[in-house]
């Protein structure tokens, strides 16, 4: 973190580095009347937290639901990994590499941890029609997971209902990084969390980015944003307004950016 | 099943075998699997009360037709179970099976052999099913309305086809399907049983069967997998369809004839023995292994009764009572 006396910020706008993971370019898209996104360009470099950040309704979730394939941008480009990706479905962006943790975290609370870690990509052995669920090697493979990654480790053969609200997040995110995914989305993930849970996963966040996942972070949490990511991305109005290396911004200026008593990299739009 | 993993350490290889059986204890004693058991319980409690009022309860005899008198219900109540563990529930199991019990005597009245009658039957339940599940799931009506209404319209036209006269059939490889047995066990409670462990391999062994238990217990967070729900929730609905199907064979060869009749106990009891069974009728939880015994519960009170000379009519008074006092254990120990 910089005092305000450093250099000038570098808008990250015009500085889109040759084999960023993830480029959007002109995204727009709107809902009847709505136009949840006008424009939104941002980019997300390999390796690293980036964080995108703006007030309630400013477009953050229509943009990565743009990104993992809930919805399919009316216009612009995004650019996945080299190349250019049209997502109809969550399940096309997910074999793309880009595994989203819902806020909701898309859990059945009835089955277990590792039914959970492997819904919808079982393990099976045997040929055609009979192929059974082979659980003793989703149940070690889920073990292996969760200890690699968790600190506060659930038991992978309880259910998730009994698991407490960080745990969940855990496994939420174990299911995420588990699978050889290359970016991962993470919408607002200590948002109902207690200050420990939080912590622990904070903890987990910088051990993925270690291992070299790509993350993108939706968070209000300024100081977590500052804490955690390598750069952000302001979103106003349905367009990221601004964008700066985490290193040289602070809370105030991502603060003045979001409500617009500073102004944006990109000339705002009249209305 | 699954027994949960009670510690963190990695056991060794001979204290894992402890561990797990301790593991087995506390998951039977844990009081959101005991309610998994109420069903074995009041069927062993029943059996007590009843062997002691009269001895020949538990006679090889009687245990034979009790368990050939259950088979029916237990087909229904399996395919009850798939449709309850994705939170639907299906209304129209007994009429369907009645509306496949008249295409089967019709069809085989008509010339055609067993096996061709047997396939309508079958065939019946399937498409009854099918349009259930289709007007549930992309129709987007409730379960309750749309299986209340095939409830009426099978029946209807179960009356239709048959012109309201039951059609006797005879047939051999039909009564011999009522009566043969081996040892204790009559032909049509093995085929019961052969249904109940394919369906329980189905629902804890199968990607499939996994999908139905995500779609019961969060059916949006499923589809955020890419769980196919609509489609889970429409094979689920076939599912109790063609059983329903099986199950009007084993009718048919039980009573000998194919009727018209409204079959409203067997709804009923279908929807008991699930509920008996520890289901939870909110869906994502669910047993084979429980509706079974809920089924050979209710078939057990109803014979029970008989032998001790109570009168018919209160038979179904006390299988509603079973019912709601198996519900409100449930309720309790949640």
């Amino acid at each position: 973190m910089s005092d305000t006396t450093a250099a000038p910020a570098v808008p990250l706008i015009h500085d889109v580095p040759a084999d960023a993971i993830l480029t959007v370019e002109d995204a727009a898209i709107a809902f009847g009347q709505v136009r949840a996104l006008k424009g939104a360009s941002m980019h997300a470099r390999r390796g690293e937290v980036t964080a995108i950040v703006g007030d309630n309704g400013a477009g953050k979730s229509t943009l990565i639901r743009c990104i993992s394939g809930v919805h399919a941008p009316d216009s612009g480009r995004i650019t996945f990994d080299g190349h250019e990706v049209e997502f109809k479905t969550p399940h096309a962006a997910r074999d793309a590499g880009i595994e989203t943790v819902h806020q909701n975290l898309a859990l059945v609370e009835d089955l277990t941890v590792w039914q959970n870690l492997f819904l919808n990509r079982e393990i099976v052995r045997g040929v055609g029609p009979l192929r059974l669920l082979d659980r003793r090697a989703m149940r070690s493979r889920a073990d292996e997971m969760v200890s690699s990654l968790a600190v506060n480790v659930p038991a992978v053969g309880s259910r998730v209902r009994r698991l407490s609200g960080g745990q969940r997040q855990a496994v939420s995110i174990c299911r995420a990084a588990g699978f050889a995914s290359k970016l991962i989305i993470m919408d607002e993930p200590t948002a109902a969390l207690g200050v420990q849970e939080t912590a622990r996963v904070e903890e987990l966040i910088t051990r993925l980015k270690s291992e070299g996942h790509a993350i993108l972070l939706i968070s209000h949490n300024f100081a977590q944003v500052l804490r955690l990511s390598d750069a952000v991305w302001v979103m106003r109005a349905g367009r990221c307004v601004a964008g700066r290396r985490t290193a040289q911004t602070d809370g105030d200026e991502i603060v003045g950016l979001i409500t617009g008593a500073r102004a944006g990299d990109i000339p705002v739009e009249a209305a | 099943m699954t027994t949960t993993r009670t510690d963190t350490a990695t056991p060794s290889a001979p204290t894992a075998q402890r561990a797990r059986a301790g593991g087995l204890i506390r998951w039977v004693l844990d009081p959101a699997n005991l309610a998994d058991w109420a069903a074995l319980v009041g069927l062993v409690v029943l059996v007590v009360v009843f062997q002691a009022l009269n001895s020949s309860f538990l006679s090889a005899g009687n245990i034979q037709s009790m368990l050939v008198a259950a088979a029916i219900l237990v087909v229904l109540a399996v395919g009850q179970t798939f449709v309850v563990a994705t939170a639907g529930i299906d209304l129209s199991i007994a009429s369907v099976m009645t509306l496949a019990a008249v295409v089967f005597g019709t069809v085989f009245a008509s010339g055609a052999g067993l096996l061709v009658a047997a396939l309508a039957a079958l065939a019946t339940g399937a498409l009854v099913g099918l349009a259930n599940g289709l007007v549930i799931s992309k129709g987007r009506i409730t379960d309750f309305i749309v299986t209340l209404g095939t409830l009426s319209a099978a029946s209807g036209l179960a009356l239709i086809i048959a012109d309201g006269k039951p059609r006797t059939i005879i047939s051999g490889p039909l009564l011999r399907l009522a009566t043969g047995h081996v040892g204790i066990f009559g032909y049509s409670f093995l085929i019961a049983l052969v249904i109940a462990v394919v369906a329980h391999v189905v629902l804890f062994h199968t990607r499939f069967g996994t999908y139905v238990l995500a779609t019961g217990g969060n059916a949006e967070a499923a589809s955020a997998t890419g769980v196919p729900t609509a489609r889970i929730k429409t094979a689920v609905y076939v599912i109790a369809g063609v059983l329903a199907g099986i199950a009007s064979i084993l009718l048919v060869a039980r009573v000998g004839a194919a009727e018209p009749a409204a079959n409203t106990a067997f709804l009923l009891n279908s929807v008991a023995a699930v509920v008996l069974g520890g289901v939870s009728l909110f869906g994502g939880r669910a047993t084979i292994v429980g509706p079974v015994i809920g089924a050979l519960l209710l078939t057990a009170l109803v014979n029970g009764l008989t032998l001790l000379g109570v009168s018919q009519f209160y038979q179904p008074l006390s299988v509603g009572v079973v019912v709601v006092l198996a519900a409100f254990l449930t309720r309790f120990q949640k």
